[in-house]
């Protein structure tokens, strides 16, 4: 006689785990706690113990299944040795091909976002079009409004697919630039440098 | 400016408006010119000549020079006198915007590195990517319902509304054959008769079927009708006597003209 599965047969979120793991499963983009809470009935304490029984039982080298916390919420995603088999099947369309122009272009709407075509212009020294394009129909970045100017230009953010694809829980999670005033002035000391050798 | 260039609407990254707007803009520096995508505004040009069945010579040329214009203006914007501008500047000055410039870029090129290095971390994470699945619609909750006033309401459309008497618009029309047997009978004490003077104090009605009375014996060929000019009175005598007025050369051919 078949048994039905027990996640752990003796935690009392026990239910609870079950039906998180299937609101995981169907869902293509992950599920916040909110999210989780409204559709179980349940409150979010309860779901982030039932979510921690899930991340212990899909974790890599016992599943195949990979339980991740990213973009603000939960997914399942492959196991790394599921790699190469998942390589087989399917494609990688958002990073692949990832010019230098499209990661500068994205590392700037990431930090300064909501950014302009023109703002990111003015800090690479050459147009974006291109890069921005390529961005938006990756989905890595979307339009979110326009400048507060008569007929401003618009503005792009990024996706929540971008901090999936990077694996970040949230936009605070992208690492802190690094002190560039040592950079900045020994960039001007080497400008005047070449300024006084033309002079003399 | 012709009306097609001067109320063209575009919609570019930089710009949404009309093309008026965009030059005002512009010559007032609030917007610059290099961050305007001139393909876009000969795209959205062409698109609107397209619509058009003719062509306006008078519109193309007039673009042609704005364009043209723009296209320079932003060439200079684009490539301007280096030089003359550093000369501007002290050294010093000059050294520190040019290296906060590159210090910004730097940073973003080192924020690039981190981007790539951490797309080639994740290279062997594959996860499902799609649209979300369609949220169900949401149950449609009624207020408490009271039947029975629903159905006084229904009761109270379904009476039959008072009856309006529309007798007052009613038109009564006499026969046209009693203004024939009127008309026969004057004739036959008048050689001729003025149609006003006979129909005088007869209502619109009345008049008007006195006159297709008098177009069928018209018809009939027993009467000849004249009328000496517009809204002119008009006349009936005896055919006979009409055909004899005729021989005598007199006879004025009687010619229907509408008021």
């Amino acid at each position: 006689m078949d048994r039905p599965l027990r996640l752990i047969a003796s935690n009392p979120v026990d239910a609870l785990a079950r039906t998180v793991e299937a609101l995981l499963v169907v869902a293509s983009q992950p599920l916040t706690l909110d999210e989780l809470a409204e559709a179980t009935a349940d409150g979010t304490e309860r779901i982030e113990t039932a979510l921690g029984l899930l991340r212990e039982r899909y974790s890599e080298g016992r599943s195949g299944i990979v339980l991740q916390k990213v973009a603000g919420g939960y997914a399942f995603g492959a196991a790394r040795e599921a790699a190469a088999a998942c390589a087989c099947l399917f494609e990688r369309p958002v990073e692949r091909g990832m010019s230098q122009a499209a990661l500068e272009t994205l590392a700037i709407v990431a930090y300064l976002g909501p950014v302009s075509r023109p703002e990111i212009a003015g800090i690479r020294g050459v147009a974006a079009d291109s890069a921005v394009a390529s961005l938006v129909e990756r989905g890595l970045i979307a339009e979110a409004g326009r400048e507060s100017v008569p007929g401003g230009a618009v503005r792009y953010r990024v996706t929540a697919l971008f901090e999936r694809v990077f694996g970040l829980e949230s936009l605070a999670a992208l690492p802190r630039l690094d002190d560039i005033g040592e950079d900045q002035a020994a960039i001007r000391d080497r400008l005047l440098e070449v300024a006084e050798a033309r002079a003399s | 400016m012709a009306s097609a260039v001067r109320d063209l609407e575009l919609d570019l990254d930089a710009f949404e408006g009309p093309f008026d707007l965009l030059l005002t803009l512009l010559l007032k520096d609030a917007i610059q010119p290099s961050e305007i995508d001139m393909a876009g505004i000969v795209v959205a040009f062409v698109e609107r000549l397209a619509e058009r069945d003719e062509l306006d010579l008078d519109a193309c040329g007039e673009f042609l020079v704005l364009i043209a214009a723009l296209l320079e203006l932003k060439a200079r914007h684009l490539f301007p006198d280096e030089e003359a501008e550093l000369s501007e500047l002290e050294p010093e000055e000059a050294a520190e915007e040019l290296a906060r410039r590159l210090a910004e870029y730097r940073r973003m090129k080192h924020a690039a590195v981190w981007l790539r290095e951490r797309l080639d971390e994740r290279r062997d994470l594959y996860f499902r990517l799609g649209p979300a699945p369609l949220a169900p619609t949401p149950e449609r909750r009624l207020a408490q319902q009271e039947p029975l006033r629903l159905v006084e309401a229904i009761r109270g459309l379904a009476v039959e509304p008072p009856h309006v008497s529309i007798s007052h618009l009613a038109l009564r029309f006499p026969p046209v054959s009693q203004f024939v047997e009127r008309f026969r009978a004057v004739l036959v004490r008048r050689r001729r008769f003025d149609f006003d003077a006979e129909v005088q104090g007869l209502s619109r009605v009345e008049q008007a079927v006195a006159f297709l009375a008098l177009l069928e014996l018209r018809k009939e060929g027993e009467i000849a009708i004249s009328q000496a000019a517009p809204f002119a009175p008009i006349r009936i005598s005896r055919a006979d006597d009409a055909i004899s007025r005729s021989d005598d050369g007199r006879m004025l051919q009687w010619t229907a003209r509408s008021a």
